[in-house]
């Protein structure tokens, strides 16, 4: 599959024709005269940022000077700060670099409060630089002023104020490190203007000053011999991967574990594509709408092996019913999330990589035989010929959206890259797509932020211009940010977007249903009633190709014209029915023994 | 519950405090007494923060204040190896018929008076908690005017240092 890549020719886009004056590179260490935003803009040359996704304005309108002679740092102009941050996202999910976005002082730097947030929570390395009013007004309310520095706290890894501007090179150094080493997240660098605009000297590199900072990366010897000797033991062993193990580009060495012990897998949400859909040992995803063998292989295991996982509520249901029978062995870079939740009985710090390298050479030198796993197997079979991951084709005649997803899957294949917004369309494309591969499955899962899809499938394709990425949305999501469609289009990101169309907010329609004695309050978004907005036109408006499907004859084909579609972004409208649900489902306040494989099925763990 | 007291060095930067505050309220825990100063390296801060929890929540205020950036080191000051003082400012009223009675009472507790006025004391005295809380209970009925606690300060017993090794 060629695709085109989404750096456009001067030719084509004339906002980018000007020749970029080349600049000379003064020999490493020898301080230059320059100012603080020439000093920036050096310091992200540097550092290795390819692409910046922002918007200027007045305080960082500054650092947009320098930016124009850049010719390592592209920077791409999107239409609102948060499309920037979810972007900067899905580059560094889709790339393991880290994303860069820029943004304003005051509304600029708040738009990015949700975006970084959602980076915070599913540990994606992240730099937002903004601009700040100048010092002398900082906390006199001047215009487009906002402490974005006290604001972001709580929802960054780290973030920095600089009040200097030889201090420049330093900080995003700095940031850089703090972002992508350890537990990865996302780090702000405030600058004010005059920092920006006052002269400085420029030294690279800076020699970094974070005595607080010493990620542990290096498993414990002692730990990682106790957890081999679990791991021997157990005749119900579960490897429960999360998204630590992609970050730590781990998936080779989980492969090699998971096959030396035949011990079954499951992925979360996060670690979707950390270990092959297709091998034989995968039982699917876990949680609130993971499948019955995922499932209930937890909850009747009698060891679970947490690799970069968190035992979120979504994964565990209610903790106290959670896995009753299980020791735990936990391994995380993040030494708060070992016993957070549920306490481990082997606790590991490290980076999974390490970790899995050594837990291989533990295990192989235990001198005890492996427990014999074959009941185990013989159970997990069982579970899975019984209760296989399905969907029901919708009554009314409606277009069945795990049908189109499933599709999409199929014919875009594991090496394209997915992205989804939050709700329904993103559980069944979890749940409906099959992945192969690390990295080509980003979503929002620690926040569940609407609107994720776009900017991030954005992102992902500046960062692998040469695969397709397809964003699956859903109508409500698609309304939160489709204006970066225009960005795609101008700025080249020939992007393919499934709008799942049910009508309605699909999740919450859902929760009414069962929850609410099918009270449909809020939830009908008059998509479907009076199609508004007509989608094919939205798309034709922003610069994209349209297209509508709402048969199940015409789905394939629809797929295929899109996938042939490489000078511009795509748009699907796959009108669906309305009332089609995510099932398996544990309900929100439930123990997971209590999971419904579909509607009024509940399958009975003890009795196997 | 239990009290905890622990020794944070951080690094003496603005705005760390506010770091340290916001993580302890919005991951749900309350802080007791807390009190800020400069170390003997200019570049280090150390805040003794005194928190009531449980032994697991206790580990989890410690692994998530270790995960603050600023944040070099913590120890955890347990009270027969650590020396633990407050300082109470009180402004007694104590006129000429029982200001010989207060006087009393600031010598048995080896305070000081730092100020006198006609109608009152002003007196200064530091200590443990419970001598803090027992000399206030004897100056009550006097009637106290106004008072000022500082957060508690500890440092442990013996020849070791926390500081010395903090920064490499």
């Amino acid at each position: 599959m060629t695709s085109a890549t989404p750096r456009p020719t001067a030719a084509a886009n004339p906002a980018t024709a000007h020749a970029p004056r080349p600049k000379p590179t003064p020999p490493t260490g020898t301080p230059v005269r320059v100012t603080g935003a020439q000093s920036l803009v050096r310091s992200l040359e540097a550092v290795g940022a390819e692409v910046v996704f922002g918007i200027p304005g007045g305080t960082i309108l500054p650092a947009y000077d320098p930016l124009l002679d850049s010719t390592k740092v592209r920077h791409v102009l999107v239409r609102h700060e948060q499309g920037a941050g979810h972007a900067a996202t899905g580059y560094a999910q889709a790339t393991g670099k880290v994303g860069v976005c820029m943004a304003t002082s005051g509304p600029g730097a708040t738009n990015l409060v949700t975006p970084l947030a959602d980076a915070n929570m599913d540990s994606v390395p992240v730099v937002a630089i903004t601009g700040q009013q100048s010092r002398a007004l900082i906390g006199t309310d001047a215009f487009q002023e906002a402490d974005i520095c006290g604001i972001t706290m709580p929802v960054t890894k780290h973030n920095f104020l600089v009040t200097d501007p030889i201090d420049i090179p330093r900080t995003i150094a700095e940031a850089f490190h703090l972002a992508k080493t350890g537990r990865p997240g996302p780090v702000l660098v405030d600058i004010p203007k005059d920092v920006l605009q006052e002269t400085t000297s420029f030294t690279w590199p800076p020699e970094l000053r974070l005595p607080g900072y010493r990620p542990t990366t290096r498993p414990h010897g002692k730990q990682v011999r106790e957890a081999a000797k679990l791991i021997r033991a157990a005749k119900r062993p579960v490897l429960y991967v999360g998204g630590g193990v992609i970050k730590a580009d781990a998936s080779a060495e989980l492969l090699a574990l998971a096959e030396l012990t035949g011990i079954p897998v499951v992925t979360t949400l996060m670690a979707r594509g950390a270990f092959p859909d297709s091998h034989k040992q995968n039982l699917g995803m876990p949680g609130m709408h993971g499948t019955v063998p995922a499932v209930g292989a937890m909850q009747r295991s009698d060891l679970l092996i947490a690799l970069g996982a968190r035992f979120d509520d979504r994964v565990t249901g209610t903790l106290s019913s959670f896995a009753p029978d299980a020791q735990v062995v936990h391994a995380d870079i993040d030494p708060a999330e070992i016993s957070k939740n549920r306490r481990a009985d082997v606790p590991i710090v490290g980076d999974c990589k390490e970790i899995i390298t050594e837990l291989i050479a533990a295990v192989q030198a235990e001198a005890e035989p492996a427990a014999d796993l074959a009941p185990w197997w013989a159970t997990l079979d069982e579970w899975r010929r019984t209760f296989p991951l399905g969907y029901e084709w919708p009554d009314d005649g409606t277009l069945s959206p795990q049908y189109v997803i499933e599709r999409i899957g199929a014919i875009a294949g594991p090496e394209a890259v997915y992205t989804a917004g939050v709700g329904q369309h993103q559980m069944w494309a979890a749940q409906h797509v099959r992945y192969e591969n690390p990295r080509t499955w980003l979503n929002s899962g620690g926040l569940g932020t609407m609107g994720y899809a776009v900017p991030a499938a954005m992102g992902a394709k500046f960062g692998r211009p040469e695969a397709v990425v397809w964003a699956i949305d859903g109508d409500g999501c698609f309304q939160m940010t489709n204006q970066e469609l225009a960005t795609c289009a101008i700025e080249g990101a020939p992007i393919k977007v499934a709008v799942i169309n049910n009508g309605n907010l699909g999740m919450v329609r859902q929760w009414q249903n069962l929850f609410y004695s099918e009270r449909y309050s809020q939830t009908d978004l008059g998509t479907h009633k009076h199609r508004i907005p007509d989608f094919t036109l939205l798309a034709e408006a922003l610069g994209c190709a349209g297209l509508r499907c709402e048969t199940k004859e015409d789905v394939d084909s629809v797929i295929q014209r899109a996938m042939e579609i490489n000078d511009r972004p795509v748009v699907i409208d796959f009108v669906v029915g309305a009332d089609a649900q995510v099932w398996p489902m544990v309900a929100a306040g439930t123990g997971n023994s209590e999971i419904m494989a579909a509607r009024g099925i509940r399958p009975l763990f003890d009795e196997v | 519950m239990t009290t905890h007291t622990l020794s944070v060095l951080v690094e003496n930067k603005p705005g760390v405090l506010a770091r340290v505050a916001g993580l302890f309220s919005r991951r749900g825990f309350n802080i007791e007494s807390l009190a800020v100063g400069l170390t003997e390296n200019p570049e280090i801060s150390r805040m003794t923060i005194v928190v009531a929890v449980d032994e697991l929540p206790l580990e989890q205020v410690t692994k998530q204040l270790n995960k603050l950036v600023n944040v070099i080191k913590i120890v955890e000051l347990e009270q027969p190896a650590a020396v633990q003082r407050e300082l109470l400012l009180v402004k007694v009223r104590a006129d000429a018929t029982v200001r010989s009675q207060v006087l009393e009472t600031v010598q048995l507790f080896r305070a000081k008076v730092v100020d006198v006025s006609p109608e009152a004391l002003t007196i200064e005295a530091t200590g443990n908690r419970d001598k803090i809380e027992a000399l206030l209970r004897m100056l009550e009925p006097y009637g106290v005017r106004e008072m000022v606690q500082s957060g508690m300060v500890a440092i442990g017993r013996g020849p070791r240092s926390i500081t010395a090794t903090a920064v490499r």
